[in-house]
């Protein structure tokens, strides 16, 4: 009996010590957004290369900042979109990427490179692209109201309408509204978005981000500012659902991949980022996450399907209606966030 | 071999662990009476003082310092006036605050006295819910008891996240309740996305909490006394009001302590049922230090709770001064 109990007790210890052995096995640590991703692509990745992809996920921009900022060493690929990368750049937060690791760049479109977060294209890849607008349930909402931000002050819809839970995102469409810019630093412009956006609350119903796709599809609501992906999404599974860019304009962004000037892992990271560029692979997750792809090789193999979708491949004028993100210094960020502490907590 | 994942550190402290105990049961074996008991309690004493002690100094060492790291007030400003550090960084860019109507910000303490408010009527919610069930439970003639308690039991198996996310499909517009209440010709009514599904939800996660400690102080009590009560002419009542219930009254005390402390410190409720329309204070702290990225704000907020929280232990103990509510912690 003794000995039996010797036995186990030394084979837990000899378990104990090897876990940290099986450790040893190649990486990439892969910090993403809910839902970003076709995760098959990770098992492709794993049987191609070897390497184990290890994912984490984050729901709003500001979120991943801190997690980057506090956990050195922790993620080796990181999707932040536009603004967050010039951010993170002059934070010195990123990797200069090695390009000739990347050859698979050759297929994204010429129009997302050198773009202004990254005017020398040093640091990230484009991902995906999109834009924000409103959701809508044709059933109920006409195509002419759905045209512009103000059918969500509508009192027709009170207690119909989903907002994002992100500050930026929800600031930026009350000042679209208004006739500003989604940048400004003009405090008496935020303070007048900000009472736009309490007077609008007690018509709305919920404010959130990854829930809200999968509410429209089952007919929570009648409206809801959402990422064009998470529109496409749901018309996908709904048929009465709508998707319109309101003529105020909005945000267009870029999603691209960036390497943590910490990571651990980087040729792993350059070899999974090279990977995700690759046609076939950048298709399948266009395909999943209905975003758009920036990635000419994968629209030719998706062909007219995507090319004549309005949501996913949006008009000249709509693009040209819309406005990319900049990054907004801390000191600004302060007033931004005080603002945005209001609109929550507004009874 | 199955692959654990475990850290490094992980393994490191449970060898540490396993290694004290080993000495210590050989050191005890050998009947050595210079070593204390209490020594046992090392392990424990140390993880405290790692995960507890230290990361409380942490948090007052933030609460009373700047980005910067220079002692600074500021933060417990900002708690009183949520418009502080924003009007102060007006005034650096040189605008006037006062001007364009920027006044004092009520945020934070608004959302706190909301918290406790909800906390509140939880507690007595689950206390109102909560008596008569564990006094059921505990009744003596009652077969159904000890089923009734694994029914209590078995939700809590579940984790926490996912029986709040439950409640969303049975709450929402074309969810279970109002299918149902339509199928039977009422109209629809909005149950999500209030306080009172907040409220719903802090009542179903924290009720065990409550039914517990009074369910335990019920049944612990000595059956005789209360047939001595009746033999001496009480009615059942009487024998309730003068006997059952001031001997459960320990009980009572542990079960408020520990659905309010849980319940003013909610988060993620409120932004699941409540659709992020209010935030409660662990919200208000969580967004503070994740989205805001303002640690030192953050810090002091956390700061105020603990404060808070420590105020009612002590309340409570002049309540119940034998130390039933404090124990059960």
């Amino acid at each position: 009996m003794k000995k039996i109990s010797l036995l186990l007790v030394l084979t837990l210890i000899a378990s104990l010590l090897c876990a940290p052995c099986a450790m040893a096995e190649e990486v990439v640590n892969v910090y993403n957004w809910y839902d970003y991703m076709d995760e098959r692509v990770f098992e492709l990745f794993e049987q191609e290369t070897g390497i184990v992809v290890k994912p984490s996920y984050f729901t709003t921009n500001e979120d991943m900042m801190v997690q980057v900022r506090i956990n050195p060493g922790a993620y080796d690929v990181v999707f932040p979109s536009d603004y967050c990368v010039e951010r993170m750049i002059s934070e010195n937060l990123l990797a200069e990427i090695n390009f000739d690791n990347i050859p698979n760049l050759q297929y994204i479109s010429s129009w997302m490179l050198n773009p202004d977060y990254d005017q020398e294209n040093k640091y990230s890849v484009p991902f995906m692209w999109g834009t924000v607008g409103i959701l809508y349930d044709s059933t109920r909402v006409t195509e002419e109201e759905a045209s512009s931000w103000s059918v969500l002050w509508n009192e027709k819809y009170a207690k119909e309408i989903f907002m994002l839970a992100s500050i930026r995102d929800t600031l930026g469409v009350a000042l679209k509204y208004l006739g500003y810019s989604m940048n400004t630093r003009d405090p008496a412009q935020l303070k007048e978005a900000t009472q736009l956006l309490i007077e609008q609350k007690p018509l709305v119903k919920a404010y959130q981000v990854d829930e809200t796709k999968e509410k429209m599809v089952i007919g929570e609501g009648a409206l809801a500012v959402v990422y064009s992906g998470d529109a496409l999404y749901a018309m996908d599974l709904n048929e009465n659902l709508a998707y319109s860019v309101p003529v105020e304009g909005s945000n267009v962004w870029i999603d691209p991949m960036v390497i943590p000037a910490t990571a651990k892992n980087k040729e792993n990271a350059e070899k999974f980022i090279n990977f995700l560029c690759r046609p076939d692979i950048a298709q399948m997750n266009c395909e999943y996450i209905y975003y758009s792809s920036p990635n000419d090789g994968a629209i030719a193999l998706m062909g007219e399907e995507y090319t004549e979708n309005e949501t996913i491949n949006p008009p000249q004028d709509v693009i040209d209606r819309c406005e990319f993100f900049h990054d907004i210094p801390e000191n600004y960020m302060t007033i931004y966030n005080a603002l945005w502490s209001q609109v929550v907590n507004a009874k | 071999m199955m692959d654990l994942h475990l850290p490094a550190w992980a393994i490191w402290v449970m060898l540490a662990g396993l290694a004290v105990f080993i000495v210590m049961f050989i050191i005890i074996l050998r009947r050595n009476h210079g070593v204390k008991r209490s020594m046992f309690s090392t392990p424990y004493a140390l993880w405290m003082i790692i995960f507890t002690i230290i990361p409380c100094l942490l948090v007052a060492y933030y609460a009373f310092t700047d980005a910067n790291g220079k002692f600074t007030l500021d933060n417990f400003i900002s708690f009183w006036d949520s418009n502080h550090e924003m009007n102060k960084e007006l005034a650096n860019l040189g605008f006037d605050p006062a001007a364009m109507g920027f006044t004092r910000g009520m945020v934070n303490i608004s959302t706190l006295v909301y918290s406790l408010w909800m906390a509140f009527l939880c507690t007595v919610i689950c206390l109102l819910i909560g008596y008569p069930a564990a006094l059921f439970m505990a009744e003596r003639d009652f077969k159904l008891g000890a089923t009734l308690v694994t029914l209590f039991i078995i939700p809590m198996w579940m984790n926490f996240l996912l029986r709040t996310i439950a409640w969303m499909s049975l709450l929402e517009d074309n969810g279970l309740i109002n299918t149902l209440l339509v199928s039977l010709g009422f109209s629809r009514v909005q149950l999500m996305y209030n306080n009172s599904a907040v409220l719903l939800g802090m009542v179903y996660n924290f009720l065990p909490f409550m039914v517990f400690p009074i369910y335990n102080s019920i049944s612990k009590q000595d059956y005789r006394l209360t047939e001595a009560a009746m033999d001496l002419g009480a009615g059942r009542m009487l024998t309730f009001i003068r006997v059952t219930f001031p001997l459960s009254l320990p009980g009572v005390v542990s079960g408020i302590t520990m659905v309010f402390m849980p319940a003013v410190t909610t988060f993620f409720i409120p932004r699941m049922l409540g659709g992020g329309n209010t935030e409660m204070f662990g919200d208000l702290i969580e967004r503070t230090f994740l989205t805001a990225n303002n640690w030192n704000l953050g810090s002091a907020l956390s700061l105020i709770m603990m404060v808070l929280i420590l105020l009612s232990l002590g309340l409570l103990r002049k309540v119940d001064p034998e130390g039933e509510g404090g124990s059960m912690i």
